[in-house]
């Protein structure tokens, strides 16, 4: 693919994933909002929302490190989009294959964390330093579990003879469940869980919205952005959202549907790309929107244990009964 | 944008000033299922950086006076600020009291007054959109 295509699909993906992401977003509170027996707010409210705090004053406090905090900003928004950039979107490979693999796509989800954690340091608020922290915490504690998620999906997939095993685009193509015998199953269904937990986590969304925790902390590493940063915070997040729901989309349900109702050609690519975006919201509602309903905030020893002993042990388990399910199998 | 972006997307930042929490309990009410003012795109915010509308409750004591100040200050513009309640837009019961400096209005400028002792969840919803006119105006300078 020459660099212009590239470009251009980069372009139409970026401006197409923040209205899908913000769409979601709306989707997401209104499906809250509903089962809290609520009316909800209209589904552009992300829109509305997004469009005010661009008329807004954005203020760098006189106490802030300045270029860190009005950086980090930027550096969120494209780390997220970048992501996006990484993922296979539905019946269309990767935009960027080739260019980086599953690997570069953890670093890329780690980057908003950092650049939040990082604004937060630089904000000169006690309590965005508190955020930052507790950012940092739960950032080293959720990253393993994730790392052995993936770790342990791409060395199934070399073990099947099947290269290059961590690009995302092959992971894709290649799900795993028709290969695995039972203990295999199971391997993966623990490793779903696994991923499906971190996904809030990730998203620091309740019950994982230790950083940010408005009612204690007052908005945590954000307390002191508003206006336009506090603007591609947001984008960031929405993003970031549609990227971790990919995420796991591509690897555990990569399925399409354009085989099974016989359409061939555009048809296909349009109705698998519509199924896709389908898959990506019920991924969110089970994963962020039900949990952020049904629980409450845990404290920060509480998310750092449970992923350290819990989820450790439930990826590293999921891998276990991979390699046991290969070694039985053949 | 700049007319029409806070009609419906309102961060609402709550400053308690020596409030007895009755008008505070009626602000929560206004979030409850009941009444629900997320459908208006109404939201409370942790933070005054994050506020469009402050909504101040309480006669305002010697010590909040300051604080109250500051959290006007920190209010990205455009703002506005909302009274809850008979103390603050009077200082209520508490007139010349020896601890109070208030009402709101002799510390900060005020935009809407809404009395009560408490104001219904309505007319605190009213008060809040009432709010808008004055953003809005704002809005458009900016």
């Amino acid at each position: 693919m020459s660099g212009w295509a590239i470009f251009g699909q980069a372009v139409l993906a970026v401006v197409g994933g923040g209205i899908v992401g913000l769409v979601f977003r709306g989707l997401d509170r209104k499906i809250a909002a509903r089962m809290q027996a609520r009316i909800g707010p209209p589904l552009r409210q992300p829109f509305l929302d997004l469009g005010k705090l661009l008329v807004k004053e954005t203020v760098i406090p006189k106490t802030a490190v300045a270029w860190v905090f009005s950086a980090m900003p930027f550096l969120a928004v494209l780390a997220s989009f970048t992501a996006l950039l990484y993922l296979p979107l539905g019946p269309f490979r990767p935009i960027l294959e080739g260019y980086g693999d599953a690997i570069v796509v953890l670093y890329l989800l780690a980057v908003p964390a950092l650049a939040m954690a990082l604004g937060g340091f630089a904000s000169g608020s006690p309590l965005g330093v508190v955020g930052a922290q507790r950012e940092l915490v739960m950032l080293m504690s959720y990253e393993f579990p994730l790392a052995v998620v993936l770790v342990a999906v791409a060395w199934r997939l070399s073990a099947q003879g099947i290269a290059p095993a961590f690009s995302l685009g092959t992971i894709a193509q290649n799900p795993l469940w028709p290969w695995v015998g039972p203990l295999g199953v199971i391997g993966l269904v623990v490793l779903l869980v696994t991923m499906l937990v971190v996904t809030p986590a990730e998203l620091a969304k309740i019950p994982f919205d230790i950083p940010e925790a408005e009612t204690e902390i007052a908005g945590g590493l954000m307390v002191e952005y508003s206006g336009t940063y506090l603007a591609l915070f947001y984008l960031a997040d929405v993003v970031r959202t549609l990227v971790m729901a990919g995420l796991v989309v591509a690897i555990f349900i990569p399925y399409g549907i354009a085989g099974v109702l016989g359409l061939s050609g555009a048809a296909a690519a349009a109705v698998d790309f519509l199924f896709w975006l389908f898959k990506l919201f019920v991924v969110m509602v089970v994963a962020v929107t039900t949990v952020r309903v049904g629980m409450a905030r845990l404290k920060v020893d509480q998310v750092a244990r449970g992923f350290w002993l819990w989820g450790t042990a439930a990826s590293l388990a999921g891998l276990l009964l991979l390699a046991l399910d290969k070694v039985v199998m053949g | 944008m700049g007319l029409s972006a806070f009609k419906r997307a309102l961060w609402v930042f709550h400053v308690a000033t020596g409030s007895c929490n009755g008008c505070d309990i009626e602000i929560v009410a206004a979030l409850t299922p009941r009444y629900d003012v997320e459908r208006f795109g109404i939201r409370l915010v942790g933070t005054p950086r994050h506020a469009d509308v402050l909504l101040v409750t309480g006669p305002v004591t010697r010590m909040m006076a300051e604080r109250l100040k500051r959290i006007y200050e920190q209010t990205p513009d455009p703002k506005a600020v909302v009274v809850v309640g008979g103390c603050g837009s009077t200082s209520g019961v508490f007139y010349e009291s020896y601890n109070v400096v208030g009402p709101v209005d002799r510390i900060i400028p005020v935009d809407v007054y809404v009395p009560g002792c408490p104001p219904r969840p309505e007319a605190i919803i009213d008060g809040v959109v009432k709010a808008v006119a004055k953003l809005e105006k704002l809005g458009a300078k900016v």
